[in-house]
C-alpha cells in the first residue's frame, strides 16, 4: 500500500498542473464526497449537499443554491415543482400557543392535518401531535395518559384529552444537548431543525421531557401524490432518512400570517395561536384572562404553548 | 375594579373599532353580519329558509301552545324545554327573524345576539376569539362561525365525533426492506 502510493505520488504530480479537466478543488470535493459515501453508506449524497455548512452560517448566494439543489432533487423524487422557502421571523413577532383543554375532544383531526400540511412519512406514521386520553378523576396526570383509545365516539364518558407537541421552549433541554448545533430557537421563538446538518445521534429526543421530536428511521415513506408542495426548508420540506424533525408552528404557514394547519382543522376551535407580543391578540387574551398552566413547568424549560380552561 | 374598568373600555373601543371595520367595504362576497364581523350562513336544513313559504299568516295560524308538532318532527328540543318552546327565540310576526328577549327582531345572521342574552361568558369569549373556531390569518382577516355552526340551537350539547386512527403501536410496524426498521 504504501510503495504504491510512492510510486503514484510522482506521476500524480507530473499531472496536476497539465490539462487533465479536473482542478484541486474539484478532485478534493469528489474525493471528500466519495469518502463520505462509503462511511454513511448514503449511496445518494452528493459533494455539494456533503460539503454544505449549517444553515445558519450560509451567505445568501450559499441560500440560493442549496434551496435550488433542493427543489431539483425534490422535482426529481416526486414529479412535482416543491417550492422551499426560507422565509425569516418577522421582526416584533414571538409565536404563542393555547390549547383549551375544557373543549378539546380527541378527535384526532389536527394529528391528521399535521401529518398531512408537514410532508411526515406515511408509513410508519409520523406524528407530530400525542393526543392523551385523560382521566377526569385523575387530572393531569401522564400515569393515567392513553394514547392508543379508539372508542367509537369521542369524547368518552369521565374522560378529557390533552394534546401534546413541540411546546417550543424559551429554555429548550433538546437545543442544549446538541452536539453540533442543527437544531436552535429561531427570533420568532419556533424551534427548527437544520435537517442537513443534523446527524442523527437522537440526543435530543432524550432530552425532550414532551416527546416532541421524532426520528426517521428509514427513508420516509412519502407518496408523490401526498406531497405538500408549499414548503420551508426549516420546517416541512421532504426529510431524509437518519434526522430528526419536530413541530415548527407550521413556519412555512405562520411566516405567512396563516394559522397553523393544526388550529384551522380542529372543529372545537380548542386551538389558539397568535403573537404574544401583540396586546390585541388572542393569546394574549387568554393568558390574560383565562386559568393557564405550561407543562411540565417544574423544569423550567418555559414552553410558548399554554394550556387553558375557555370555561 | 379599575382593571375592570380598562378592560370594559378596552372592549367598547375594540366594538367601536369593529365598527369602523364594518364602514369599509367587505373585500369578499362573504356575508359580512352586524359589527363587521365576518360570518358564514347558518346552517339551515335545505330548503326550509325563508320560514315565511309556509308561515306567511295566512296558511297558517300562530299558535303558542307547547305540543308535538306535525311538522319539524325531526327537531329535538334539548335546550332547556321545560322553560322554552318555539317562539321564546322565532319571532311569531315576522318568521323570517328571530327576536331577542327585549322583542327586538334579530337576523339569522345574527344569531349570535340571541345565544348571547342567556350565554354572555361565551359571548364575550367568542367575540375575542378565543370561544369557538377562527380560521384565515393570525394577524389579519378571520373568519369566524355562528354559535349555530358548531351548537345545534335546538340541542346545543357540541356532538360526538368518530375520532381519526391512533398512531401504530412500536411493535405493530412493519419492518420493510430498505424501509423502516
Amino acid at each position: 500500500m504504501t510503495d504504491g502510493k510512492l510510486t503514484s505520488l510522482p506521476d500524480h504530480a507530473d499531472e496536476a498542473p497539465g490539462g487533465c479537466g479536473l482542478d484541486r478543488r474539484d478532485f478534493l470535493g469528489a474525493g471528500v464526497a466519495a469518502v463520505a459515501t462509503a462511511l454513511t453508506g448514503c449511496g445518494t449524497l452528493s459533494k455539494e449537499e456533503f460539503l454544505q455548512h449549517n444553515f445558519r452560517e450560509l451567505s445568501k448566494e450559499e441560500v440560493l443554491s442549496v434551496i435550488a439543489r433542493l427543489e431539483k432533487e425534490y422535482k426529481a423524487k416526486y414529479g412535482k415543482d416543491v417550492k422551499v422557502g426560507t422565509t425569516p421571523p418577522m421582526p416584533g413577532v414571538i409565536f404563542g400557543y393555547a390549547l383549551d383543554l375544557s373543549r378539546c375532544i380527541g378527535c384526532r383531526r389536527c394529528v391528521h392535518a399535521c401529518v398531512k400540511e408537514n410532508n411526515q412519512s406515511r408509513t410508519p406514521e409520523v406524528q407530530w401531535i400525542r393526543v392523551l386520553e385523560l382521566d377526569k378523576e385523575e387530572g393531569v396526570n401522564l400515569q393515567h395518559a392513553e394514547q392508543y383509545y379508539n372508542p367509537d365516539e369521542v369524547p368518552r364518558e369521565g374522560h378529557f384529552y390533552m394534546p401534546v407537541q413541540c411546546q417550543q421552549c424559551k429554555k429548550p433541554p433538546c437545543v442544549k444537548v446538541c452536539p453540533v448545533g442543527a437544531t436552535w430557537r429561531e427570533k420568532d421563538g419556533i424551534v427548527v431543525v437544520d435537517y442537513n446538518w443534523c446527524i442523527g445521534c437522537r440526543y435530543c429526543m432524550a432530552a425532550c421531557p414532551y416527546g416532541a421530536r421524532h426520528f426517521n428511521w428509514g427513508e420516509p415513506n412519502l407518496p408523490p401524490d401526498q406531497v405538500n408542495t408549499e414548503t420551508h426548508y426549516l420546517g416541512n420540506r421532504p426529510r431524509p432518512k437518519g434526522v430528526v424533525e419536530k413541530c415548527t408552528f407550521c413556519v412555512q404557514r405562520t411566516r405567512k400570517g396563516l394559522y397553523p394547519a393544526c388550529v384551522e382543522i380542529c372543529p372545537t376551535g380548542s386551538r389558539k395561536f397568535g403573537n404574544l407580543l401583540d396586546k390585541e391578540s388572542e393569546i394574549r387574551y387568554v393568558l390574560e384572562n383565562k386559568r393557564v398552566f405550561k407543562l411540565k413547568e417544574e423544569l423550567n424549560t418555559q414552553p410558548n404553548f399554554f394550556y387553558f380552561y375557555g370555561v | 375594579m379599575t382593571a375592570r374598568l380598562i378592560r370594559s373600555a378596552g372592549l367598547a373601543l375594540l366594538l367601536a373599532g369593529l365598527a369602523a371595520g364594518a364602514k369599509e367595504p367587505p373585500k369578499k362576497a362573504e356575508p359580512v353580519a352586524q359589527e363587521g364581523i365576518q360570518v358564514p350562513k347558518p346552517p339551515f336544513t335545505e330548503g326550509i329558509f325563508p320560514c315565511t313559504g309556509c308561515h306567511d299568516g295566512k296558511q297558517l295560524k300562530v299558535d303558542t301552545k307547547r305540543r308535538e308538532l306535525a311538522m319539524h318532527s325531526e327537531i329535538e328540543l334539548k335546550h332547556g324545554p321545560e322553560s322554552r318552546w318555539c317562539l321564546d327565540c322565532h319571532d311569531a310576526n315576522s318568521r323570517d327573524n328571530l327576536h331577542l328577549a327585549s322583542g327586538e327582531k334579530v337576523e339569522f345572521t345574527a344569531s349570535y345576539k340571541l345565544c348571547g342574552q342567556c350565554h354572555g361568558d361565551k359571548f364575550r369569549d367568542w367575540r375575542v376569539g378565543i370561544h369557538g373556531k377562527r380560521t384565515g390569518s393570525w394577524n389579519g382577516q378571520k373568519q369566524y362561525l355562528l354559535c349555530v355552526n358548531c351548537h345545534n340551537p335546538h340541542s346545543p350539547r357540541f356532538a360526538a365525533l368518530k375520532p381519526m386512527p391512533p398512531p401504530t403501536r412500536p411493535e405493530d410496524i412493519q419492518t420493510k426492506k430498505g424501509g423502516a426498521r
